[in-house]
């Protein structure tokens, strides 16, 4: 580690803020996308139901570097847009990582109890209003902790983006490696730094959690440390004697 | 909107050629995730703390780090320490490596799934742990996973165009090359898009349907 100089380690920091810039604004256009995606798909028309499936089907089925490499290298050649590769960044990262977040959204929408929809049916709500003033806010804790990983994997996706030569983490760290002629100590360096970022990230999306569940008067989530994650198995039906376990539509 | 059918039928054999490669790293890069996704889901129910403390820790660094760094790190620390990979080998490695942390987790969700009875079942049958392991909760534990399993070996299809960075010629390393040479990007990368969802749609149909048999 004697070979960074303080110039070097600015590289790395002002990759850090470049890859928290990328993961918040494709976070947020990600986040639009599975909203809107993941309502559509409980819509009433067969042909909405069928388009936002199709959306999700096609832009869960490629790989986000084959999309990137596609807004990049195809775009400005077949259409003649050329976006500004922190644009076309986010465009790629927020279209592909929406459509997994929208299968959140449909999970957690299709979980609220049924007798909610009707109750609003029975107040005469609209269908907007029924799903801004009762589904979505019993269904919005239920997607924290599904949303966190999907964040997760976002923060590792933006990593993609400096093979484009966005100035990302992994961008600064390619160029320190170039400078100092030495790998381990930067990719070392590199990624304890994406660990940290994830596990502040998680720590944020706990506390959001906890104001959630409070908000629908449900108990908070269990503490655990770190960044553990859940992943939900079905359980045999002859569990009985297991401690339930908690979230999870399945 | 430019599209050249007689660049795509030229590029053909070099997209066969990396669709054979992209199965080949995700065979053996599943067949490491699988072996070694085992093998931490085991370490982090040790009792000894000693075993179960860094793997756990191991495992949760390499999951919530970036593959491409990963990748970067087996492609150019390893050489360093007089240990070089090809970059097929470093791809396979990173990729079964990365992915068997995930695993773990569904072996673990798997393992936690079998009911309490089979243990005292066993425990009464005064089973050697060897064989409460191997025939009885395993069998009962992977069986039920085999779904989840299979859902990463599809997002490990799609995170397999990474290893062309480091310069496998996998479908998306030849669609690379392809357009280096001939000045036409758009025929070949929208067509590697294309595959992949050929590949992975009729995959995740098949998940579905095997979670429906195998799960409940």
């Amino acid at each position: 580690m004697t070979d960074l100089t303080w110039g070097l380690w600015e590289l790395l920091l002002n990759g850090v803020w470049l890859t928290v810039q990328l993961t918040v604004l494709s976070a947020l256009l990600g986040a639009a996308v599975a909203f809107v995606v993941g309502a559509a798909r409980t819509h009433r028309l067969r042909s909405v139901r069928f388009l936002s499936g199709a959306y999700m089907e096609i832009f869960r089925g490629t790989s986000a570097l084959v999309l990137m490499f596609w807004i990049f290298f195809v775009l400005p050649v077949a259409f003649g847009w050329q976006l500004l590769p922190m644009w076309a960044a986010v465009l790629a990262l927020g279209l592909s990582y929406g459509a997994y977040g929208s299968e959140i959204v449909r999970g957690s929408l299709a979980a609220v109890a049924p007798a909610q929809q009707e109750a609003g049916i029975a107040l005469s709500f609209s269908p907007w209003q029924r799903l801004t003033k009762i589904v979505l806010p019993q269904a919005w804790p239920e997607m924290i902790p599904p949303a966190n990983n999907l964040l997760i994997e976002l923060l590792k996706g933006t990593a993609l983006v400096s093979i484009m030569g966005v100035a990302d983490i992994t961008f600064g760290a390619s160029l320190v490696r170039n400078a100092t002629g030495q790998s381990a100590p930067v990719y070392t360096i590199v990624l304890v730094m994406y660990f940290v970022l994830a596990f502040v990230m998680t720590r944020g999306m706990r506390v959001l959690e906890r104001h959630a569940k409070a908000g629908v008067g449900q108990a908070p989530p269990a503490k655990s440390f770190g960044v553990r994650r859940q992943v939900t198995v079905p359980r045999q039906a002859d569990a009985s004697r297991d401690v339930p376990t908690t979230g999870g539509a399945s | 909107m430019s599209w050249d059918w007689s660049a795509v039928s030229e590029f053909m054999p070099r997209l066969w050629e990396g669709v054979l490669l992209t199965l080949q790293a995700l065979v053996l890069g599943s067949l490491i995730a699988f072996a070694l996704g085992l093998v931490w889901a085991l370490a982090q129910r040790s009792s000894l703390k000693i075993v179960s403390w860094p793997v756990t820790a191991v495992t949760e660094f390499i999951r919530n780090t970036p593959l491409l760094v990963q990748l970067f790190f087996l492609y150019f620390v390893l050489p360093e320490w007089n240990i070089t990979l090809t970059a097929l080998v470093a791809g396979v490695v990173g990729l079964g490596l990365h992915y068997s942390t995930y695993t773990a987790e569904v072996y673990r969700a798997g393992i936690d799934g079998v009911p309490v009875g089979q243990w005292e079942a066993c425990t009464a049958l005064s089973l050697p742990r060897s064989r409460t392991w191997s025939a009885v909760i395993l069998p009962q534990a992977i069986r039920r996973v085999v779904p989840a399993l299979g859902n990463y070996v599809i997002a490990m299809l799609k995170d397999s165009p990474m290893i062309a960075i480091i310069g496998a010629l996998e479908m998306l390393g030849q669609a690379r090359q392809f357009s280096a040479e001939t000045f036409q990007p758009t025929e070949p990368i929208t067509v590697i898009g294309i595959v992949f969802i050929l590949i992975a749609y009729p995959a995740s149909l098949l998940m579905r349907a095997l979670e429906r048999r195998l799960v409940h």
